[in-house]
């Protein structure tokens, strides 16, 4: 379950932990459209790098590693699909300029899943939250919302011990070709998914017993408010879309290929 | 037999589980494993069919040591029935939940039709055999788990807390059944709070706190040690805690069995009537 672990919130104090998580959020989507509008290596690598110092203020580069060997595989997966369809594309031939442009498609992937996972690791649920209330989105969504990223560690849980409990009764996970491992998962899923349902029932009960909805309107013991940080972030943010669009629509950028 | 040696467990998250517990399972024991929660219990059970593997130490399950070979090898010998049923219950019919592990170990499919039939029958369930078991009630959820481990018959039977949700009548079932595997010589084990239950039983006992084993005997010595009990938060039985309150007029304190105190009690009422 490294993935999750990736995803989730400890309590630490430190510069990023304490920005407004509308700020970050506001970062973090606009890492996601520069990423999206490049497909050369080099500003991309700039953005992969640009979420280290990020990272390091935030110390939480142990789980921030986790995440990114999680997303391994499906990176793997992403480059063997490019490279593999350039590579017929072209007359069964590799191309550097194809394995350059795949390379490049992988670490948008990979900047998608750092920056969101800094942004997760570093954002508590409860601020989450807050700022979707504060943003205007109804309170039922934002509750749901919460409570959704709030049950992911527990179902993490609760999978493992539903794969000892099959284990246990002889079930072999890694056993057989891909389509049989596939069905293997099926002892698992199920439990997993019929306990969640059960879970969410007997949650909307014990809410619903608790006057969940009983006041139209809700007051918070806390409300966000923007400081310095925030505006500074803010301000390197606009920085970086204003740097994104200008370069991207007049200056040429080289690829490796041919700067060597 | 189940020899567990120095055994010490770390979670990923670096909090050591289990610090240094030696322990051995002779074959045809009964045995109840007690403690409050987090002392250790579960985590420890689960090195017995190689669910989890000793961080230091070792155990060894009929003369293999468990870091060599498979869980689902060793759980051909070494059944375990978990907790929560809703943690296993995957198949649509009850029959195909307890068919699921047989065809995991290979069985041939006459032989699972007569396994199955048996098991269901054991824990009188045979009137759900085409039913979801996601219909059934609580506790026979439970049992429709408990079946699917036995059909396979296994040596060895570990319960993990096999009387919560059950009623007295299931739990009644339950000793009854527990009796009837000793019978025949299997190796049961059993993780519980329920101090009435290890009362009525009378296993060995061994009683776990902060990952270590505190103490272990007889149950009928264990569970009428006030001390000892009170270090792992556990209540005397209550037939326990009237006779250490009679004490003082000369009864034995060490009595768990309804019957053995029935039988002292009206001994001292007879023999004041003479």
């Amino acid at each position: 379950m490294s993935v999750f672990d990736g995803l989730k919130f400890r309590k630490v104090y430190s510069p990023i932990h304490n920005l407004d998580p509308r700020v970050k959020f506001i970062y973090v989507i606009s890492i996601f459209a520069v990423a999206i509008i490049f497909a050369q290596i080099i500003p991309l690598l700039f953005l992969f790098v640009l979420q280290v110092p990020f990272v390091l203020l935030a110390r939480v580069q142990r789980q921030w590693l986790r995440s990114l060997r999680g997303a391994a595989f499906l990176a793997a997966v992403i480059f063997a699909v490019n490279v593999g369809s350039s590579f017929f594309y072209a007359g069964y031939k590799i191309a550097p300029p194809a394995v350059e442009s795949a390379l490049a498609l992988t670490l948008r992937f990979v900047v998608l899943v750092e920056s969101s996972s800094v942004f997760f690791l570093t954002t508590s649920p409860d601020h989450l939250g807050l700022a979707l209330e504060e943003s205007h989105v109804p309170y039922e969504f934002a509750f749901a919302f919460t409570t959704a990223v709030r049950f992911v560690p527990v179902l993490a849980e609760e999978a493992q011990t539903i794969m000892d409990a099959q284990k246990a009764r002889g079930l072999e996970l890694e056993k057989g070709g891909l389509m049989k491992r596939i069905r293997n998962y099926i002892p698992v899923l199920i439990p997993l998914i019929v306990s969640a349902i059960r879970r969410s029932l007997e949650l909307a009960e014990a809410m619903e017993s608790r006057a969940w909805g009983a006041t139209k309107k809700r007051t918070n013991l806390y409300s966000l408010k923007l400081h310095k940080g925030d505006y500074a972030l803010l301000a390197i943010t606009i920085g970086i879309l204003i740097a994104a669009v200008y370069i991207r629509l007049y200056v040429p950028i080289p690829t490796i290929v041919h700067l060597l | 037999m189940i020899e567990a040696t120095d055994v010490r467990f770390s979670y990923a998250s670096k909090i050591e589980a289990l610090k240094g517990v030696t322990l051995t399972v002779k074959d045809g024991e009964f045995l109840a494993i007690m403690g409050q929660n987090g002392a250790g219990k579960s985590t420890f059970v689960k090195h017995f069919n190689g669910l989890l593997k000793p961080t230091s130490g070792k155990v060894i399950v009929d003369g293999v040591e468990t870091t060599k070979t498979s869980v689902a090898s060793l759980a051909r010998n070494v059944g375990f029935v978990f907790q929560n049923p809703d943690h296993q219950l995957f198949s649509e019919t009850v029959e195909e939940e307890i068919a699921f592990a047989l065809k995991n170990f290979g069985f041939a499919a006459d032989v699972i039709e007569k396994r199955v039939t048996w098991a269901l029958e054991l824990l009188s369930l045979a009137q759900y055999r085409k039913t979801s078991p996601f219909l059934l009630s609580g506790g026979e959820r439970k049992r429709v788990a408990l079946a699917s481990v036995l059909a396979w018959n296994p040596q060895t039977l570990i319960l993990d807390e096999p009387t919560i949700g059950q009623d007295h009548e299931q739990k009644e079932k339950l000793t009854q059944f527990i009796l009837q595997m000793q019978a025949q010589g299997k190796t049961v084990v059993i993780v519980t709070h329920d101090v009435e239950f290890v009362a009525e039983c009378n296993p060995r006992v061994v009683l776990m706190k902060e990952g270590k084993i505190v103490a272990e005997g007889m149950g009928k010595d264990i569970l009428t040690n006030p001390q000892i009990l009170a270090e792992s938060s556990i209540v005397l039985p209550q037939i326990a805690q009237v006779f250490s309150k009679l004490s003082a007029l000369g009864f034995p304190k060490n009595v768990i069995d309804i019957y053995e105190a029935e039988k002292i009690i009206l001994n001292a009422v007879g023999s004041k009537q003479r």
